[in-house]
């Protein structure tokens, strides 16, 4: 039986990281460590020694990782970026999911695939949260924005809610824009003029 | 015609210009092409997104091509550099407890010469130094090194530690580094932050430093060779446009938008114009040619460029120099470059080398047009670099 893999994730959101975490548990014997805190980041990391460290594609902190792979680094084992040529579509997947994964050289890929499957899975599932969230958002201020804008046309016009949202949506359709878009230039407009 | 879209990354900065003004100002349109341009988190994200086929051209670092064609960092997709985007931009800083050390001596902050500041910091950096760089193979990283091997820093123990821009005043603030050398506008943001001042532009270090390049893989250069010479086109004639003074208000108003910078306008105006603000009390400086993105064939990717690069990387990497020479210069494709802008006015030199650090004045070379000025190339210790050496 060979020793379980070291693992460690970054992710300075708590609850993404414990998903992250069982996720990997799940998948294969590990053992993983979370950092969560940037400063420093390459040091804290080179001290658990791990094998495969994975780290949100958009993080920007993840430049600070690019040190592991150098020779000089901070690890003493060398490191990869998940791309050997034979996992060239797993790498490719990855990136597709939103996860990197820098991998210890020599690292038999039959151990390796278990962790990278999982990882796969829960970053995309993350992404797809994350997507909806942000349009959820959008969406939001988006309907904050035009009840406004239907509020000064009713103002200025004297005229009903259904009505002001006739306008603003006809307006949009004859200009080829979205009703959000006209909505916010009227918005910006009066601020500017009142 | 319908537009060809093409898919480009770039990392939110005030070179990424050329690719911005291409798509903005119909410099691409008018070639029959529509830029995609893709935002990167990181300079790690936007390689992985060039090297496997996420984009197919991106704004890159200068040296990132040439350290992986020298197997260096984990990824190692065959990269040419086709173009150089811009020469020169950066600038270095120091945090505020450096800053005032440096004000207790009689340190004039001139924001010219190298060698002095060398000599000042060194004679105030008692317990060592940490300096901050965006990405371990970057221009920033090849320029400090430089300074720092010719210099007092030379007898300070220094490191260099990678620190995304954004982050550099919270990592100046939790005392990780004590100064930095970043591309604009991070410079000029963390002086208006209050985080410390300005030292050199990197231009102090080497007058003319091939900063970003636009990279493609090599593959994809081979397979799409028009697709290629139109998107160089474009973004040449966009370098051009954006060499004009009466073009710096326009330029700065459009990268300073949301969708891409997202910083003041004249924060950008500060690189474009040359004129910045170098400390929190307001001091201001000038430095002609601050960034360079068309004028003395800023753009022709000299393979003696990649030379030097690969020379230094090689020599901190303990990689053989000789073959780390002839595998960069493989990399900047002067060859292509000539191939792509021969027909559209660009001025090429009739050498694809030069002795780097060599050009102390303007000076006339051999071109296509025969009026091509070379601007100074020096190095600040007065060097010269042989590429064929």
């Amino acid at each position: 039986m060979t020793a379980p893999l070291t693992i460690v994730v970054v992710e300075e959101d708590r609850d993404r990281a414990v998903a992250v975490v069982d996720a990997l548990k799940d998948s294969t014997e590990c053992e993983v460590h979370v950092i969560g805190n940037v400063s420093g980041l390459a040091r804290k990391i080179a001290a658990h020694q791990p094998d495969v460290v994975l780290i949100d594609i958009d993080n920007p902190t993840r430049d600070m990782l690019e040190e592991l792979t150098l020779a000089s680094g901070p690890l003493e084992r060398p490191v990869a970026m998940f791309v050997s040529s034979a996992a060239r579509d797993l790498t490719r997947a990855a990136i597709e999911a939103g996860v990197s994964a820098y991998v210890v050289d020599g690292l038999r890929p039959e151990r390796l695939l278990p962790v990278m499957d999982a990882a796969i899975a829960r970053f995309q599932m993350i992404r797809q949260m994350r997507t909806e969230l942000a349009e959820t958002r959008r969406a939001l201020e988006e309907r904050k924005i035009i009840d406004r804008a239907k509020g000064l046309i009713m103002k200025s016009k004297g005229i009903s809610e259904d009505k002001a949202y006739e306008l603003l949506r006809k307006t949009a359709m004859d200009r080829g824009r979205r009703v959000a878009e006209v909505a916010e230039a009227l918005v910006t407009a009066s601020g500017l003029l009142s | 015609m319908k537009a060809v879209s093409l898919p480009v990354a770039y990392m939110p900065l005030v070179d990424a210009a050329p690719l911005i003004v291409a798509q903005e100002l119909g410099y691409a349109e008018s070639e029959g092409l529509s830029l995609d341009l893709v935002a990167a988190p990181s300079w790690s994200s936007l390689r992985d997104m060039l090297a496997f086929g996420r984009v197919d051209a991106a704004h890159m670092l200068s040296p990132v091509p040439v350290a992986m064609a020298l197997g260096l960092g984990g990824v190692k997709t065959g990269l040419s550099a086709v173009s150089i985007l811009s020469a020169n931009g950066n600038v270095i800083g120091v945090g505020k407890e450096l800053e005032s050390r440096l004000r207790n001596t009689d340190f004039a902050f001139d924001f010219a010469n190298a060698a002095d500041a060398a000599a000042a910091v060194a004679a105030v950096a008692d317990e060592g130094l940490t300096i901050g760089v965006p990405f371990p193979f970057s221009m920033h990283a090849e320029l400090l090194h430089y300074w720092f091997s010719a210099t007092p820093l030379a007898g300070v123990k220094v490191r260099i530690r990678t620190v995304p821009p954004p982050l550099m005043a919270a990592a100046l603030a939790a005392g990780d580094v004590d100064a930095f050398c970043v591309g604009e506008p991070w410079g000029s943001v963390a002086v208006d932050s209050g985080a410390g001042a300005l030292l050199l532009p990197g231009k102090a270090i080497w007058s003319f430093a091939p900063e970003k390049v636009l990279a493609v893989r090599t593959d994809w250069a081979e397979t799409e060779p028009d697709l290629l010479a139109r998107l160089m086109r474009a973004i040449w004639k966009a370098g051009r446009w954006l060499a004009r003074p009466e073009s710096r208000t326009t330029a700065a108003e459009l990268l300073a938008r949301r969708e891409y910078l997202d910083v003041p306008s004249e924060i950008v105006d500060r690189a474009l114009a040359g004129q910045l603000t170098i400390s929190s009390q307001g001091d201001q400086r000038h430095v002609p040619g601050f960034i360079e993105f068309n004028s003395g064939a800023a753009t022709f990717p000299w393979r003696s460029q990649a030379k030097w690069i690969a020379r230094r990387l090689a020599g901190r990497y303990g990689l053989d120099a000789a073959t780390a020479s002839r595998r960069a210069g493989a990399v900047f494709r002067s060859d292509l470059y000539r191939e792509a802008l021969a027909g559209c006015g660009a001025d090429m030199p009739g050498a694809s080398e030069k002795l780097e650090g060599a050009i102390r004045h303007p000076t006339a070379v051999a071109s296509g047009s025969g009026t091509l000025i070379l601007h100074p190339d020096q190095f600040f210790d007065g060097q010269i670099f042989d590429p064929s050496i």
